[in-house]
């Protein structure tokens, strides 16, 4: 991998940090008048997703890493595994585990594309799109007229994500969901 | 690309901080010069970098090396040793490789000398013409040393070399190899102290470490400690200006620069030769007095609320 001068780190740039991949997530030059150049920078490890600040002199070298986003679709789980298939053709498999699923398991619906992040080789982080399409599973009967304002209730779709939905949901219904925020967006169009 | 980083009320902003600063000073009889940015000679300080620039004096004559100016100070003191009085330039100067939120590899620089003033006659007046061109209320002044102690807890002139460096690494999350003492001073007062110096009224920070003193003189402290003759102003986090009770003593000056040239060479630098013509007119006698250098585009930064210097200059670096 290319060596990255700590003065030439930009928001993006993916650096290898105490033996884990980093996203360069801001990067300052402290310089006083009189004296040594630093880089003050703000990274994210994409092993945790924690934010490290460091600080380090400006023009020291760190390591690129080998990290590189992908558009997959979700194939199925083994109970231990969640494997995907490259979506450009190639049909190549990879199997991701609990720890680089994470959260994003309860989005997981066969063969919806999803941004699976490689480290090595190996997936270290599964991103949802922003929107999806699921079926409520699971919530109290919908309320009659009730058809724009109002209260919410817990409904619970077929990945196993729970949202909260206006009162006239029914079960069986197919709805848009936002993976960001967790929130109900509208009822899918069919 | 083309067009420019700032905005025509900044560009405005610019026009009126200037006319206001030329008015300031000849209200107080300060003569404005101007010297040369090119340069046989610049700064031996080991933190700058110089750009170079290669001069022919003659069409088809060899080229010569000169520097573009990192300060006009060296000129402006020859000025002082002839016998100018009060002077003051405001100009463009250039260091090679800072570019960033607070700096630009070319910025100007409001630069001024008053023969017969001490340092804190020279504080008070860079406080007023701050007050006018800011509306900032009185300052305070802070000793190096109890700023550190205030904001970590530390005595910069008693702490171990070892003990600093175990400081630098857990306070400002430094993980970069070892570095000297006065670069780990320098890097708690960058990251720990510097944000939250001004936050109210203007600091003017002194009493700098002897190894800091760059070309003030040096004095003891009211504490016992030997210390610089040395102030930089902070606003709102932002340094400003740097300041000292200027040294004036030839030999001593060729001390420095040598001193200057050894850490250079340890560093891997090339030396930078030494301004002769500055120590001859030290040597020939230069007045005892007070300068001050002020960035003038972090003062309009913060005189327009501004978070990036690219938003009050016309082009920068990058689009120049």
């Amino acid at each position: 991998m290319a060596n990255y001068s700590t003065s030439e780190l930009r928001s993006g740039l993916k650096v290898m940090l105490d033996g884990d991949p980093c996203a360069v997530v801001a990067n300052e030059l402290v310089k006083p008048g009189k004296g040594q150049a630093f880089s003050r920078t703000k990274l994210r490890n994409l092993r945790s997703g924690r934010i490290w600040e460091r600080t380090f002199k400006s023009n020291e070298s760190l390591e690129g890493a080998d990290v590189m986003d992908y558009d997959m679709e979700y194939l199925y789980t083994d109970g231990e595994f969640w494997h995907f298939m490259m979506t450009d053709g190639s049909f190549e498999q990879h199997a991701a585990d609990e720890n680089a699923v994470a959260d994003s398991v309860k989005w997981l619906k066969e063969q919806e594309v999803y941004e699976v992040t490689l480290f090595n080789g190996a997936p270290l982080s599964v991103t949802p799109p922003n929107f999806i399409e699921l079926e409520v599973v699971e919530t109290d009967p919908g309320l009659k007229g009730d058809t724009a304002q109002g209260g919410t209730k817990p409904a619970t779709f077929s990945t196993g994500a729970t949202v909260n939905v206006p009162l006239f949901v029914n079960i069986g219904e197919v709805l848009r969901l936002d993976t960001r925020t967790n929130e109900y967006v509208s009822r899918a169009k069919s | 690309m083309w067009r420019a980083s700032c905005s025509l009320s900044n560009l405005k902003a610019r026009a009126e901080l200037y006319a206001l600063i030329r008015a300031f000073f000849v209200a107080r009889k300060v003569l404005e010069v101007e010297t040369p940015i090119l340069s046989t000679s610049t700064a031996t300080d080991p933190q700058l970098e110089s750009i170079s620039a290669s001069v022919r004096k003659n069409m088809g004559s060899e080229a010569e090396p000169y520097f573009l100016h990192t300060s006009p100070e060296f000129p402006m003191k020859r000025l002082l040793a002839s016998g100018s009085g009060a002077i003051y330039q405001i100009c463009k100067t250039f260091r090679n490789g800072e570019s960033g939120r607070k700096h630009n590899p070319e910025f100007s620089m409001l630069e001024w000398y008053r023969p017969g003033f001490s340092l804190s006659e020279l504080m008070q007046e860079l406080e007023l013409l701050m007050s006018d061109a800011l509306g900032t209320n009185s300052a305070e002044n802070l000793s190096y040393r109890d700023a550190f102690l205030r904001y970590v807890d530390i005595d910069p002139f008693e702490i171990t070399d070892e003990l600093l460096a175990i400081k630098a690494r857990e306070l400002a999350e430094y993980a970069g190899p070892k570095l000297s003492r006065d670069d780990n001073l320098n890097l708690i007062l960058s990251i720990c102290i510097e944000p939250f110096l001004g936050a109210e009224n203007p600091c003017f920070l002194c009493e700098y470490p002897p190894s800091q003193a760059s070309l003030a003189q040096i004095c003891l402290s009211s504490a016992g400690h030997l210390v610089a003759q040395r102030f930089e102003l902070y606003i709102n986090g932002m340094e400003l200006a740097n300041g000292y009770y200027e040294l004036t003593d030839a030999q001593e000056q060729s001390k420095r620069f040598d001193q200057d040239n050894q850490e250079r060479c340890l560093a891997g630098l090339p030396a930078i030769p030494p301004d002769e013509n500055l120590v001859a007119a030290m040597a020939h006698g230069l007045p005892a007095c007070s300068g001050v250098a002020v960035g003038l585009d972090r003062v309009l930064m913060l005189k327009v609320g501004v978070q990036s210097i690219d938003e009050v200059l016309t082009f920068p670096i990058s689009r120049a």
